[in-house]
């Protein structure tokens, strides 16, 4: 339960993170992919701050055995690259490109309650369930 | 020289935003021990439901509350997207497909995976941007 709480807040700090930086303006983020148009490059700060912080700070977090709630980290162990990560982060691209938000910047504006995020919500999860489908008929 | 002041507040609440986010997913790892992927954390809600459903719910709910609250107190910060419906659709669709596919999305493969030096997050990163840009260059700008 307690967890559960601290996820919350840890999800409305990162949902107000976005909204701070911008992130949840999908026009801004046009522009900022806009390279040959309208350059707005201010966006860069966004990765760059987040970066800047989470470099450091999990190196420290990762001195300890085990995070507060469960047993272990979980941390990504594949170094390989493969035909679905670029295919993937390619289609994603377009997306992102197409519509002006990200996964996280579309939860928090869909929250927000404009047209705009709801659409982008709900096809998000259509869309993951898509690829769902297919991974699972795949490895049969 | 206006012109001036209104970039630099917005390179600031940039940087700013950006250090939030790196604080909570800081703060997700110290907690639950789990990358700040939010594609991950939502993906993994989707049918058939992987392990860890409460925490991942939870910190879904905090970002929609954070929505709420940002069209109350920020609501200049919030804009709808300069594309019709239909393609926002397209685009949702698109965005959750290629980030599962892809095993992550901006958070994930940028702000983690990035500062983890790995390096299939830095390729992912590099791709997703080309196509970003490439998709912008060709469907036209926000103005």
């Amino acid at each position: 339960m307690r967890s559960n709480v601290l996820a919350a807040l840890t999800g409305a700090l990162f949902g107000a993170g976005l909204v701070l930086a911008g992130m949840t303006d999908p026009a801004r983020v046009i522009g900022f992919l806009d390279v040959t148009g309208r350059w707005d490059p201010s966006l860069a700060f966004v990765m760059g701050g987040a970066v800047l912080v989470y470099a450091v700070l999990y190196r420290l977090v990762l001195r300890r055995r085990a995070p507060w709630f469960g047993p272990a980290f979980h941390l990504p162990t594949r170094d390989d690259l493969d035909r679905a990560l670029v295919l993937g982060a390619a289609v994603f691209g377009v997306g992102w490109g197409l519509g002006g938000l990200c996964p996280g910047p579309g939860i928090v504006v869909a929250g927000a309650g404009l047209p705009t995020g709801l659409v982008f919500l709900a096809a998000m999860i259509a869309g993951m369930y898509v690829q769902r489908q297919i991974a699972r008929r795949a490895s049969r | 020289m206006h012109y001036r002041r209104a970039v630099s507040t917005a390179w600031l609440l940039a940087l700013a935003g950006g250090a939030l986010i790196g604080l909570a997913s800081t703060l997700l790892l110290l907690s639950h021990g789990r990358i700040a992927g939010i594609s991950g954390v939502l993906g993994a809600l989707v049918p058939p439901a992987a392990p860890g459903a409460g925490w991942r719910a939870s910190f879904v709910a905090g970002m929609l509350v954070a929505g709420v609250l940002a069209a109350v107190v920020a609501p200049g910060q919030l804009g709808g997207s300069p594309r019709s419906l239909p393609l926002v659709a397209l685009a949702g669709l698109l965005v959750g497909f290629g980030t599962r596919l892809g095993s992550g999305c901006t958070s994930g493969h940028g702000v983690c995976g990035l500062s983890r030096l790995s390096r299939r997050s830095l390729v992912a990163v590099s791709t997703f941007m080309a196509t970003g840009v490439l998709t912008v260059w060709l469907v036209g700008g926000a103005a």
